[in-house]
């Protein structure tokens, strides 16, 4: 079992929790991810570390309620456990090599991003900017700590209502062209997003680095559930990822596969808020 | 003379009453049956049969027990060498271990002692007598690490505490047991049985922490420092593809992830967090174990109708009999020397596959004749659902994280007869080390790198 010491609500459908697990926070880095299971029920649901703590030995999650298992963890509060919290899987995020990265976060992206971005201003010389998008002013996540650790934060809303109005793209591309030296994009939010984000850097030739969010059952290259096909290659989210060369990414069946239950897990929520 | 006594069969649930539910097909002997069957034993003075197991069970000793009415002793003698007995009794490939050498193997002397199912039988009576097997043991000062919590693990586990080391076992999953519990289905093997086996265990002393997957929260380098010796089981876990067009289509499984989503994650209950997918018409390509677990478990959730497609024919099927047997009775229809091409789909989804024949060449390096494709023969096999079942490779997991040990070819650990690695203190077996293989020989090679722990860390 383990704690929740904190949460907060950063958007209407965004809750972020600190957890107690000093076991993952001893050689965690920025880009793993922890699989944890609500209660001894529970399914396997893999989230990023969104923050890590070693001195008190916390990992930092934000969870989005999108389905059965992150609508109940959404409603647990501090003081509440965890049945099962296992961790780092994943390999950490390895941008070594580059000076210049312009880091693009859409919707929950900011998850990966946010420790990225913190631990290259803290422990390396690279420049980090960073594009911020969102659909609207209330469901940008952690736009104050990225204005902390980047070198200039850019905020985009589908509806304008802050930063400019329009898709992460748009700035890309205004940045780009503007001048703009970059030598590695980090792209990681919704798949339309990251596949939007290396067609447009693929033209410029701009090495691209997303992070998949795939389908897990295990996390440790057992199943095989989250594999994806990069540069031809069956390759495993779990442990040959999560971050992958964009460009070489098969987006459509990326989407295709995570599509996979959705009509199912739409019966199941029906099924169980009606029992 | 008098005709010889039959091998006594064991009652199974009725195929059509089975393919409905979960619970165990094989019912296990009663105390007439397993009395009928123990006086078949002839007690050989040279028993054959204890030559071909791999942990060494005294089998005319424990069967004479039985025959004796002293079922509780024959249970001790048992655990003396194997300390999995109602696991290893329902899932150990008896008829190419001890039944085969048996001098009662051919059907002149009525057939092999049906020794897997004695020890079943001893093993479950032991456990529905409550008998807790506790005998008391002397500390020593020894501190061991296991990596991860199958047959392997448990073997070595088991070995070390009774010895008196103080054993710590780390699970990445949320629960031990390995492929005892995400792998084999509750049909053939009952959790609740393996679980009972697990906390014999830990009463022993084992500590499991479950939650830590080694190479990742810890590194075997932490667990050298910490411990005396480190032991690595961390089996075959990562499934192999056909590599072929299509396998990426949604409906398309590793086996691995359908038995893990039904067994480890109890997708079977409609009501369970996590989802499975129930084809109209299943294809499980593979004709192992593993294989025939998949395709009777998708016929329990409900398929309409599955196939198991094998390149090779009838002879060269790799699973135990007992297992196509089954199979075959519950309905599984076996599409033999038939190798797929290709996996073809509509809108992301499975809607066949693409087969073609195959004919018997001359055998390979192995002595299994190779398939050869017949021309021409190409055609359809209509499913909605297609599930993988090739074999496994070690996982890479500890090898990504342990650059300072050497491993094969293959990506399996590379250790000496001893089953010690490359590096001094670590030791590791099972399908870590021999690539896919059985049960008992991962339990069988446990049991040797556990003595030759013991005779490392003792100076002896």
């Amino acid at each position: 079992m383990y704690k929740i010491l904190k949460k907060r609500n950063l958007t209407e459908n965004v809750v972020e929790f600190v957890i107690d697990a000093p076991n993952i926070t001893k050689r965690c880095l920025p880009g793993q991810f922890i699989i944890l299971r609500v209660d001894k029920d529970g399914e396997r649901v893999p989230l990023t570390i969104a923050g890590y703590d070693r001195t008190s030995g916390s990992i930092t999650i934000l969870v989005q309620s999108v389905g059965f298992s992150t609508m109940k963890l959404a409603k647990l509060n501090e003081g509440d456990f965890v049945e099962d919290f296992a961790g780092p899987l994943g390999n950490p995020t390895d941008l070594s090599g580059f000076c210049n990265i312009l880091h693009v976060a859409g919707g929950i992206g900011s998850a990966v991003i946010l420790p990225q971005v913190k631990y290259l201003r803290t422990n390396t010389s690279q420049k980090s900017d960073v594009i911020l998008g969102g659909r609207t002013a209330s469901l940008l996540t952690y736009e104050k700590e990225l204005g902390e650790y980047a070198d200039n934060l850019y905020i985009m809303t589908d509806d304008g209502s802050k930063g400019e109005k329009g898709f992460v793209t748009d700035m890309l591309k205004k940045l780009i062209d503007g001048g703009k030296k970059y030598d590695a994009v980090f792209a990681v939010g919704p798949m339309p997003m990251m596949r939007g984000v290396t067609r447009l850097t693929a033209e410029y030739g701009i090495h691209t680095i997303i992070s998949m969010n795939a389908l897990m059952v295990d996390g440790t290259g057992m199943c095989g559930c989250c594999r994806l096909t990069v540069g031809g290659v069956t390759k495993y989210a779990c442990v040959d990822g999560p971050e992958f060369d964009g460009h070489k990414v098969d987006f459509e069946e990326a989407m295709n596969r995570a599509g996979f239950y959705k009509e199912k897990e739409k019966e199941h929520i029906c099924r169980l808020q009606n029992k | 003379m008098p005709e010889p006594i039959n091998r006594q069969r064991m009652p199974e649930q009725p195929p059509q009453d089975r393919i409905k539910n979960f619970s165990e097909v094989a019912l296990g002997f009663d105390d007439k049956s397993a009395k009928t069957e123990a006086d078949r034993c002839l007690n050989c003075k040279n028993a054959r049969c204890v030559q071909g197991c791999p942990v060494g069970t005294n089998i005319p000793l424990f069967i004479d027990l039985i025959k004796k009415n002293k079922t509780i002793d024959a249970y001790l003698e048992i655990i003396k060498n194997n300390h999995l007995p109602g696991i290893c009794g329902r899932v150990c490939p008896q008829e190419e271990q001890c039944e085969k050498l048996c001098v009662r193997n051919n059907p002149k002397a009525g057939g092999a002692v049906a020794i897997g199912a004695l020890e079943r039988y001893a093993a479950d009576f032991a456990a529905k007598n409550g008998l807790i097997a506790d005998a008391p043991v002397q500390k020593n000062n020894f501190k061991i690490a296991v990596v991860g919590s199958g047959p392997a693990s448990l073997t070595v586990a088991a070995e070390l505490a009774a010895y008196g080391c103080e054993v710590t076992v780390f699970e990445a999953f949320h629960k031990p047991g390995g492929v005892l519990v995400y792998g084999i289905p509750e049909f053939r093997l009952p959790k609740a049985l393996v679980q009972s086996e697990i906390d014999a265990l830990i009463r022993l002393g084992v500590k499991i922490e479950t939650n830590i997957v080694i190479g990742k929260t810890l590194l075997l380098e932490d667990l050298s420092d910490e411990f005396d010796a480190v032991f690595i089981g961390t089996g075959a876990g990562l499934p192999l593809f056909l590599n072929i067009k299509g396998e990426n289509l949604n409906g398309v499984y590793s086996a691995n992830e359908f038995l893990t989503r039904v067994n480890l994650m109890k997708a079977y209950d409609i009501d369970s967090a996590t989802p499975v997918f129930v084809g109209r018409k299943v294809a499980v390509v593979g004709a192992g174990n593993v294989a025939m677990d998949a395709a009777r478990t998708a016929l329990r959730l409900g398929a309409g109708e599955v196939s198991i497609v094998y390149r090779r024919s009838r002879e060269e099927m790799p699973a135990r009999r007992d297992e196509i047997n089954n199979a075959e009775e519950e309905g599984i229809i076996f599409k033999l020397l038939t190798a797929p091409v290709e996996i073809i789909g509509e809108s992301g989804k499975v809607t066949g596959m693409q087969c073609i024949e195959m004919q018997l060449g001359n055998p390979d390096e192995k002595g299994r004749r190779r398939p050869i494709p017949i021309p021409d023969s190409e055609y359809i096999l209509d499913c909605d659902e297609v599930i993988i079942a090739l074999g496994t490779s070690p996982n890479p997991i500890i090898k990504n994280s342990s650059s300072f040990l050497k491993f094969n070819p293959h990506g399996t650990i590379a250790v000496n007869e001893a089953f010690e690695t490359s590096k001094e203190y670590i030791y590791a077996a099972g399908d870590a080390v021999t690539g896919a293989a059985t049960v008992i020989l991962a339990m069988g090679n446990g049991k040797t790198a556990a003595q030759a722990i013991i005779k490392k860390l003792s100076g002896k």
